[in-house]
């Protein structure tokens, strides 16, 4: 891979912010050159400035921002590029692709209006000459019918075809370098898969370098040539991404490569008793209608799914957005309405109302995903910790309350002298760590996982899967574990059932279903998410 | 799209009829009536006057006769202006508060949205602080305080201007009044504009335009401000309304012979007919404005759809 | 507390999300600054009519539309005009008359004998005080006396009738401030029982109970005031009622607004996943989180309130005579701006900046409630 001519040269790049809290360095002085038709991923959790660092080199930073050193592009110092200079590089010989595909194009304009815009400003060719390149451009990007699409608005696509139409903006002009931000991280698996092999085949079509930022290093390793690691705004290591991912040097390097959750878990004995019973439940949603407003429509989120659950079971529910996941976990801890029925501890609670259900409450619990949403901004940590106590332990005292929540941050790894520290003092992983106290603290029989890890970073993750993990082991838990992340349900669950509109397309022991996936749907997903062959065809 | 318009003005048919009908009882129940207002009437003109009128009737009865005249677009006498017909006191009035008020909403809209526009893009520099601090004051100052202010800057000290009246709408005549009633607004126009210019700015689809290299004449032009001014959009319904159908402030301090007036004397005279007709002019404004700016909603963004 | 420290560890306290809006608007120049003018302004409004000299309805008939002015009244030329009105009451000619330190030596003359007891004239009139007889002629046609020249100040100078306009304003001030306080306080009550209860019920009751809302809205705004007074009447009392009751609409909608997307949230889903009941939701979840925008809106609310209040008293519909509120100075001002500016001059400056004032504690308000919008 050398001996390839440096075409962009970052050195020295340091990117600040100010803030009401003072200047806030998010770059500290790093460097990366990437040589012509080359893949450079630079990795990173949140935070590490991995993102800015491209930001900073395509002057588009936040107002507040500023960069010093030097980027050059062929020569030129991109920092210190006039406007219109910059914007002759811009979209022409170096674009960018961004993560949000749903808000990345303008929603008032059509594809194709967007699509000729970029064309005609870089290559100065008429309306009609433009509009052809447009079309062969979404031809490129395979679009099917890209006639008709030329004339649709982004609100009608789906988020794959857009991040489709933004990589067709970005090469229009036939750009030396293309800038990939998490271009697929907020979309579902199957998808990311299609968008990582047609990057892979235009650079092949077209020569490109492109320069993939990212948290997921296992694109990293199917896509990457060299790779660059970043941590709070320093390059902690750089290499070829074979020998990196074989002999990493840093520790950090070494612990991210370790992050992914390993382990897998043992199903419980058969003859454990069955806990949580849903058979043929069922929800739907009424969408729009109501009062004046005609006929509402009917959505069948879970269609007759039933679903076993074990004493020291884990049951990982599997599925991409909008498959009904997580409405099913709510739908059998009743807290939303459905057909069917529902057992726990050999009692049918499928009619079960609130008051019924109350005294229930405290054996199910319920984990969620987004840790800022979860806890109430106005609580400090104890009260939230504790507020289940309130509901199931009333007769307890203030101060036998305070001990408990003492005990159940212990427990969870959380140091309780913080008890009265509020939720935004901590970060994403210790929040979920409360939140898990939260649960924990009632001393429950079956807890619902909704995605507890997606909103953390991998070694964050990995914390907390080792956590639950340690509490189903101290306390007979068993588990509904919803993800869509096919990693880490391998790691928690010893039981799988796939989901997909609503219906469960296959279920089985974790291992048959990772090693011998039957249904077509869990093969493509098994496919996307765990194959660790390059995207390039013939590399 | 026509026969979406056509159905939007059948809908507020039912809309009108129910205000009307409130605003009719409304008034109705209120104590006095419109000839015992301490005019020393004696009884018996009274009672005359009131039979006239068709006062006496039962109230459906009349509540009745003033829907079918109002559905041949006869609005009545007015009790307290008998020499005129309200139809006839709207016909002078209202062309002079409409003008007024267009002017007042056009300079609003123009200046408004350029305002905001500079501070969106000079956002926390001194020509933002400036817009920020004209907009606080615009907003802050009521009008009852703006208009003899200006009377008396423009009027008395400084002679620029005459201090009221309506000149049989001579220019300036006009200034006065229209810039009264367009500050408070070019203020409102202002923050909304300066606020969703920024928000536009920071938007996904902005970064993406100048990553493509694009002109900040058209990042900012074709695509921020479009974006951008769909709040302005939803503003200027109701604010048409109220504006076109007359202030009473401006028309009271400028001494205007508009139709801003009516309202209040008409309710506290009990001129029955005067205050329907006010109502449902007032009304007619707003569901016309509110399908207007429906309209140019849908212009404005593509995701807007009639089915 | 050494045995609670016993059982548990000491814990570090944390900083509430109140007490970083707090430090935040603490941070706030302008809204600090606002802050304390309007204590001071309520302070002198309040505290305010007790020292002025004047009473606000005492009519000082010498001084009518007086200029204001730190020097006291009367001025030198005064006193004569005020002498020649007083004397021609008492049906005398002036002879002569002198300043001597702060009393005026009058001698006077007349046709028929003069009465002493006409001196009450001349303690009547607000110019003179203290009237003795110095000295008479024998025949009675010819008197001195002396009298007190009384020393007024008008700082703001005096109205159309010749009333203080300080003791006015301040007076004003406190109707205003105190309508705007009261019924913003109604109107929050009103708006955030009325909006917590149509977004904590949710479907068919909110949706009814908002269709009212838009029906209200969908009248003129200004046909709904006056139809308030109509009913009410002139009352004081009642005004206020009304204002609020006009202006809840908007607090009914954002507090509906907040209610339905805080019981969205997941941290009220996880604590019915605890089994927390209606009760134990709505007091420590729903209305911790509502009270931030409620804080904010009542800062917007209250200027609105005191604009509403000024507009109506300006038409004539609010605050009756002798009773005053700014609205009503102002609308006495704007009819007089030709001879006397000032009476528009003054109680304009009170109201415009206390708005302001109103205006940026608002502001910083909702920026340290509100940090996202940094």
């Amino acid at each position: 891979m050398t001996g390839r001519e440096t075409i962009l040269d970052v050195r020295g790049l340091r990117v600040r912010f100010r803030t009401l809290d003072g200047t806030v360095e998010a770059v500290k002085g790093i460097d990366i050159h990437v040589g012509a038709g080359e893949t450079v991923a630079v990795v990173g959790e949140s935070g590490s400035g991995k993102s800015q660092t491209m930001m900073a080199a395509m002057r588009l930073l936040a107002s507040n921002g500023e960069a010093s050193g030097t980027v050059d592009y062929r020569g030129r110092n991109l920092l210190e590029l006039g406007k219109s200079d910059l914007n002759k590089v811009r979209g022409s010989k170096i674009s960018m692709i961004f993560q949000e595909p749903m808000t990345s194009l303008d929603p008032l304009y059509t594809i194709g209006n967007q699509l000729i815009e970029p064309i005609r400003r870089h290559r100065g060719l008429g309306a009609a000459e433009a509009r052809k390149e447009a079309l062969k451009l979404l031809r490129l990007v395979r679009i099917p019918d890209p006639e008709r699409r030329m004339k649709s608005y982004p609100y009608e696509m789906s988020g794959g075809q857009r991040q489709r139409v933004m990589i067709a903006m970005a090469l229009a002009n036939d750009p030396d370098i293309l800038i990939a931000d998490e271009p697929t991280t907020a979309l579902d698996v199957t998808i990311q898969g299609e968008i990582l092999t047609l990057l892979a085949e235009l650079q092949q079509k077209l020569g490109m370098a492109i320069v993939f930022i990212t948290h997921d290093l296992g694109i990293v390793r199917r896509f990457a040539d060299r790779v660059y690691v970043m941590r709070s705004g320093e390059v902690v290591e750089e290499g070829e991404t074979e020998a990196l991912f074989s002999a990493p040097q840093h520790d950090y390097t070494k612990m991210l490569l370790a992050a992914e959750p390993t382990g897998s878990k043992d199903p419980p004995p058969p003859n454990a008793p069955v806990l949580l019973e849903g058979r043929n439940v069922e929800v739907t949603f009424r969408i729009g209608g109501g009062f004046l407003a005609g006929e509402p429509m009917l959505l069948r989120a879970v269609d007759r799914i039933s679903v076993r659950l074990k004493r020291r079971q884990t049951i990982g529910i599997v599925g991409e957005s909008g498959s009904g996941k997580s409405t099913l976990g709510r739908a059998l801890l009743r807290l939303l309405p459905s057909d069917g029925v529902i057992r726990f501890d050999d009692k049918d609670i499928s009619h079960a109302d609130r008051q019924a259900m109350r005294p229930l409450r405290r054996e199910l619990q319920l984990v969620f995903q987004d840790p800022f949403g979860s806890l109430s901004p106005r609580m400090t940590v104890g009260q939230v910790v504790t507020e289940g106590l309130l509901v199931h332990e009333p007769e307890l005292s203030g101060r036998q309350r305070d001990q408990r929540a003492v005990e159940a941050l212990r427990e969870v790894g959380i140091d309780p002298n913080a008890r009265n520290r509020y939720p935004h003092e901590f970060s994403g992983g210790q929040r979920q760590r409360i939140a898990i106290a939260r649960a924990m603290i009632l001393k429950p029989k079956v807890v619902v996982l909704d995605e507890p890890t997606s909103a953390l970073d991998r070694s964050v993750q990995k914390q907390i899967v080792d956590l639950l993990r340690q509490l189903q082991a101290e306390h007979d838990l068993s588990y509904l574990f919803i993800s869509h992340d096919l990693s880490v349900v391998r790691a928690m669950a010893d039981y799988i059932i796939v989901m997909r509109q609503g219906k469960i397309v296959e279920e089985g022991p974790t291992e048959a279903i990772f090693d011998h996936p039957q249904d077509t749907y869990t093969q493509t997903l098994m496919a996307a998410a765990i194959d660790s062959t390059r995207f390039r065809a013939s590399a | 799209m026509l026969l979406y318009v056509f159905r939007r003005l059948l809908t507020a048919i039912p809309t009108l009829f129910v205000i009307v009908t409130l605003a009719f009882f409304l008034i109705r129940v209120a104590p006095g009536g419109p000839f015992n207002q301490e005019r020393g009437l004696s009884p018996e003109i009274k009672a005359n006057l009131e039979a006239q009128f068709g006062l006496n009737d039962p109230l459906w009865v009349q509540y009745l006769h003033y829907l079918k005249n109002l559905a041949h677009g006869d609005f009545g006498p007015s009790y307290n202006l008998p020499d005129f017909t309200v139809g006839e006191l709207f016909a002078k009035g209202l062309p002079i508060s409409v003008q007024l008020g267009a002017s007042a909403l056009v300079l609003a809209l123009l200046l408004g949205s350029l305002l905001g526009t500079v501070a969106a893009l000079n956002q926390n520099k001194a020509g933002d602080y400036s817009v920020i601090a004209l907009a606080t004051a615009g907003s802050t100052i009521p009008t009852f305080v703006i208009a003899p202010i200006i009377q008396l800057v423009f009027g008395l000290t400084w002679r620029l201007l005459p201090i009221g009246g309506w000149g049989d709408g001579a220019f300036v005549n006009k200034i006065g009044p229209v810039l009264t009633l367009a500050l408070p607004q070019i203020a409102i126009v202002a923050r909304l504009m300066r606020g969703s210019m920024i928000e536009s700015l920071h938007s996904h689809h902005i970064r993406t335009a100048r990553a493509l290299g694009l002109s900040d004449w058209s990042v900012v032009v074709k695509h921020a401000l479009r974006g951008a001014v769909l709040p302005i959009v939803s503003f200027t319904g109701p604010a048409a309304a109220a504006l076109l159908t007359g202030s009473i402030i401006v028309e009271t301090i400028f001494a205007i012979p508009g139709v801003g007036r009516y309202f209040v004397d008409a309710a506290l005279n009990r001129d029955y007919t005067l205050v329907m007709g006010t109502v449902v002019v007032i009304a007619i404004f707003t569901i016309v404005f509110n399908l207007i700016v429906d309209i140019m909603y849908a212009v404005v963004d593509p995701r807007v759809r009639y089915d | 507390m050494t045995e609670v420290a016993a059982a548990a560890p000491a814990a570090i306290v944390g900083r509430s999300l109140w007490g970083d809006a707090w430090a935040r608007l603490k941070a706030n120049r302008a809204a600090m600054v606002s802050l304390c003018y309007l204590i001071l302004m309520a302070i002198v409004c309040i505290a305010g009519p007790w020292f002025v000299p004047h009473n606000y309805t005492t009519i000082y008939s010498d001084y009518v539309r007086t200029p204001p002015s730190f020097s006291a009244y009367p001025k030198a030329e005064m006193v004569q005009g005020a002498l020649d009105d007083v004397l021609k009451r008492m049906r005398v000619d002036l002879k002569d008359w002198k300043l001597e330190d702060s009393r005026a030596v009058v001698t006077v003359t007349a046709t028929r004998p003069i009465d002493e007891r006409y001196l009450r004239y001349i303690d009547r009139s607000d110019t003179f005080d203290d009237a003795k007889v110095e000295a008479k002629s024998n025949d009675g046609l010819e008197m001195t006396f002396s009298a007190a020249v009384r020393q007024q100040y008008f700082f703001f100078g005096t109205d159309n009738v010749g009333r203080d306009l300080l003791s006015r304003t301040l007076m004003a001030g406190r109707i205003s401030l105190s309508i705007g306080l009261l019924a913003g306080v109604v109107a929050v009550v009103i708006g955030v029982l009325y909006g917590s209860t149509a977004g904590f019920i949710g479907g068919k009751v909110d949706e009814v109970m908002m269709r009212i809302v838009d029906v209200l809205y969908s009248l003129p705004f200004i046909f709904f005031v006056i139809m308030l007074v109509v009913f009410f009447g002139r009352n004081f009392v009642l005004m206020f009622l009304a204002v609020g009751a006009v202006l809840w609409l908007d607090m009914a909608r954002i507090v509906r607004g907040q209610a339905l997307s805080i019981r969205r949230q997941e941290y009220v889903q996880a604590a019915e996943a605890l089994g927390v009941g209606a009760r134990g939701i709505l007091s420590r979840h729903v209305i911790p989180n509502l009270l931030g925008p409620v804080v904010i809106y009542m800062t917007l609310l209250v200027p609105q309130v005191i604009i509403l209040e000024s507009f109506l008293s300006f038409l004539g519909l609010g605050v009756q005579e002798p009773m005053t509120s700014w609205g009503v100075l102002i609308s006495t001002g704007a009819k007089n701006i030709g001879t006397a500016n000032w009476l528009l001059l003054f109680p304009a400056f009170f109201l415009v900046s206390t708005l302001f004032a109103l205006n940026f504690v608002g502001d910083g308000l909702r920026d340290a409630l509100d940090p996202k919008d940094r």
